[in-house]
């Protein structure tokens, strides 16, 4: 188990279907995570984040979204699950978390009874066990009277509160992967430090592996072991989480660190913007996606994609500039 | 456009010691008469069910030219307070004097109002009419204020080149045609037609991509020396609050919880709130991770806010007196205020009149 990595995705690709034309929303992504790890993806709207993380779990409407590669998860085959095979994986081997807890709770069931129902349909357990195990788990996420709020309804409960009871339930069958699709953006600054120090805590004791998306590079710097940056599709660096923030490599990452209004700043000094704006997926260029943007870009970034180039152990950029000085050393 | 600046200049009345808008006791409580206010509070048997006290007795002032920005969480009252200062809604009481007159809802007057004060809010799109080209968005104001078309078409143009986009491409398109960031520079060339000498930014920056959000935080500094405008900046970003802003209000349930100069404040604030917010911003260093939450829970529900001070149920310095006392903006040091027994010398706080306030 130990050197097993729990989930493996090689070459993902994700196709949209219908319309004028497809569109690759996700362009060869490869990742590798074992359990009790946790790693961030990056990157900003139309990425290719979220629908690599749905793609892990077969949340793509099927019809309309084509998968390709290799997902590995678990020793499960996602790409080849049946129907029931599918039942079964979801919840007992990988749950999810959603950005909006308000959407994706049930709004006319109590959440104790969401949290039960998941519980008796994949452990078999009988409806007073179930209520036993959603009560300790209410618990867990440290819920305040956790008993009384069972039979709240997701409207009743405060937006913090609403995300711990959605963690509540993906925990509900003891996964050992967990996606987090952004779930401390729609929260209180003060709430969403607690959120993340609640997954941080419960990622630990548990052992599981997590996911975690988001466009907040300190949200990722709190939560992560590794970093994965996203750019059109593709991943362009991955690292340690200390590697990434500290000596990004791929000029994206550089001037996403650099653009940070957060950074110390004398008054009246301007902020390092990246110029111009995300490409368009329907029109991604030959080469190097994020090349139109890049201040260092020769004709050479748009000849090809360009291929992954390890800086240093554990940490690779795809940019052709740092092959080049790799070569040249 | 030296045009531009020179009518600012020249609409200027009370020179520039006089505050461009002052605040002063603003109130507005939503749904005051009794009705239905949901079931997580004051559903106990008989209990009044009372309103949403969303703005509750605030005082501020912007001086010309400077850019006051706003942080709180959800529900602490900074978008009800712009909504006010723009009078989109009417307060309840309060006054807003705008370069020393008092705004009132009398039809000519604001109309008058509406020239000197614009607003860009959060949602690009939804702050669009769908069904107008870009330039006919820009140059919608203009024209309703009396300019031909063809004048107004014509200041659009300029407009929405100096936002940075190019005419020629964008003049016609459609809201939908365009990325977020886009959308929000038509949003602020639309602010900007009818020539406004202050600018309220509602989280015009908090829904753009990171790459994108610095492009207009950029523009908008820009902007304001080349207008000579003055800014109130809405955020709950203190990241972003901290590169926009002169001086920074803190807002904790329709109340201002501290006041100041924004390198004070974000350097060392006196409230045990703006603590708190400053703290639970994410570590951007992986070997100094937040280690503890600096508060618990979630802000109270402002329609039945707590006593005295409404931070009371959150604060670690809590003691009696501060379910009890509601605390005065108090003067800490120039140009700084906080609403915190603890800097009011002799209000009972055990900490109160300790110069250090932990």
């Amino acid at each position: 188990m130990s050197g097993e990595p729990i989930v493996d995705v090689q070459d993902l690709t994700v196709d949209f279907l219908g319309g004028v034309k497809s569109l690759r929303a996700v362009a060869g992504v490869d990742l590798t995570l074992r359990s009790g790890e946790v790693l961030a993806l990056l990157g900003e709207s139309g990425s290719g984040k979220t629908v690599t993380l749905r793609a892990l779990m077969r949340l793509l409407p099927e019809r309309r979204a084509l998968i390709g590669g290799k997902v590995l998860v678990d020793g499960h085959d996602v790409r080849a699950l049946s129907k029931s095979g599918l039942t079964a994986y979801r919840g007992r081997t990988i749950a999810m978390i959603f950005q909006e807890p308000g959407l994706a709770l049930d709004p006319v069931y109590r959440v104790g009874d969401q949290i039960a129902e998941a519980v008796m349909h994949h452990e078999g357990a009988s409806r007073r066990d179930a209520r036993v195990r959603a009560l300790a788990l209410f618990e867990r996420v440290r819920i305040p009277s956790a008993a009384r709020r069972l039979d709240n309804y997701a409207h009743e409960m405060s937006g913090g509160m609403r995300q711990r009871a959605m963690i509540a339930l993906a925990l509900a069958c003891r996964p050992k992967v967990l996606l987090a699709d952004e779930p401390t953006t729609a929260l209180d600054a003060t709430v969403q430090i607690q959120v993340l120090l609640l997954l941080r805590e419960l990622q630990r004791e548990l052992g599981l592996a997590v996911i975690f998306v988001t466009h907040d590079i300190g949200v990722a710097t709190e939560i992560a072991d590794r970093i994965a940056v996203m750019y059109a599709g593709r991943i362009v660096e991955t690292g340690a989480c200390r590697d990434v923030i500290r000596t990004p490599a791929h000029p994206y990452t550089i001037g996403l660190l650099a653009s940070r209004a957060g950074r110390a700043l004398a008054k009246g000094e301007r902020l390092a913007a990246i110029p111009g704006s995300p490409p368009d997926l329907a029109n991604l260029p030959q080469g190097c996606a994020f090349a139109p943007r890049c201040e260092r870009a020769q004709p050479v970034c748009e000849a090809a994609v360009p291929a992954e180039v390890a800086v240093s152990d554990g940490h690779c950029a795809r940019c052709v500039f740092l092959h080049k000085s790799e070569a040249t050393a | 456009m030296e045009q531009f600046q020179n009518d600012v200049a020249a609409r200027d009345r009370g020179g520039p010691a006089q505050p461009l808008l002052a605040i002063r006791d603003l109130v507005k409580h939503f749904g005051s008469r009794r009705g239905w206010s949901g079931p997580w509070v004051g559903a106990k048997a008989g209990q009044r069910r009372g309103a949403v006290r969303a703005v509750d007795g605030v005082s501020f002032d912007v001086a010309k030219g400077e850019t006051l920005g706003i942080v709180g969480e959800s529900g602490c009252g900074k978008s009800t307070l712009a909504r006010l200062v723009i009078q989109i809604i009417a307060a309840d009481a309060g006054e807003v004097l705008f370069d020393g007159e008092a705004v009132g809802t009398s039809a000519p007057d604001l109309a008058a109002y509406r020239r000197e004060v614009q607003m860009v809010f959060q949602d690009s799109y939804a702050s669009l009419n769908p069904r107008l080209t870009i330039e006919d968005t820009v140059a919608f104001g203009p024209r309703v204020h009396g300019l031909s078309r063809r004048a107004a078409i014509v200041r659009a143009h300029d407009l929405i080149s100096r936002v940075g986009l190019d005419p020629a491409r964008f003049a016609a398109r459609y809201p939908h045609e365009l990325s977020g960031g886009q959308r929000q520079r038509v949003n602020i060339a639309r602010a900007l037609a009818l020539q406004p000498r202050l600018l309220i930014l509602d989280e015009a920056v908090s829904a753009l991509d990171k790459s994108i959000e610095a492009q207009v935080l950029n523009l908008l500094v820009d902007l304001k020396a080349e207008f000579g405008l003055t800014y109130i900046f809405i955020s709950h970003d203190l990241n972003v609050v901290r590169f926009m802003s002169d001086r920074v209000m803190v807002m904790y349930l329709g109340k201002v919880a501290e006041l100041g100069a924004c390198d004070v404040i974000l350097a060392s604030p006196r409230h045990p709130y703006t603590m708190a917010l400053l703290a639970s911003m994410p570590s951007m260093d992986p070997d100094r991770r937040t280690s503890e939450a600096p508060l618990f829970g979630d802000p109270p529900n402002p329609i039945d806010p707590p006593s005295g001070c409404r931070f009371h149920t959150r604060c670690r310095f809590a003691a009696p007196v501060c379910a009890a006392t509601a605390p005065a903006l108090a003067e800490v040091g120039p140009v700084h205020r906080v609403a915190c027994l603890m800097a009011t010398p002799g209000s009972g706080h055990p900490q109160a009149g300790v110069p250090e306030a932990a």
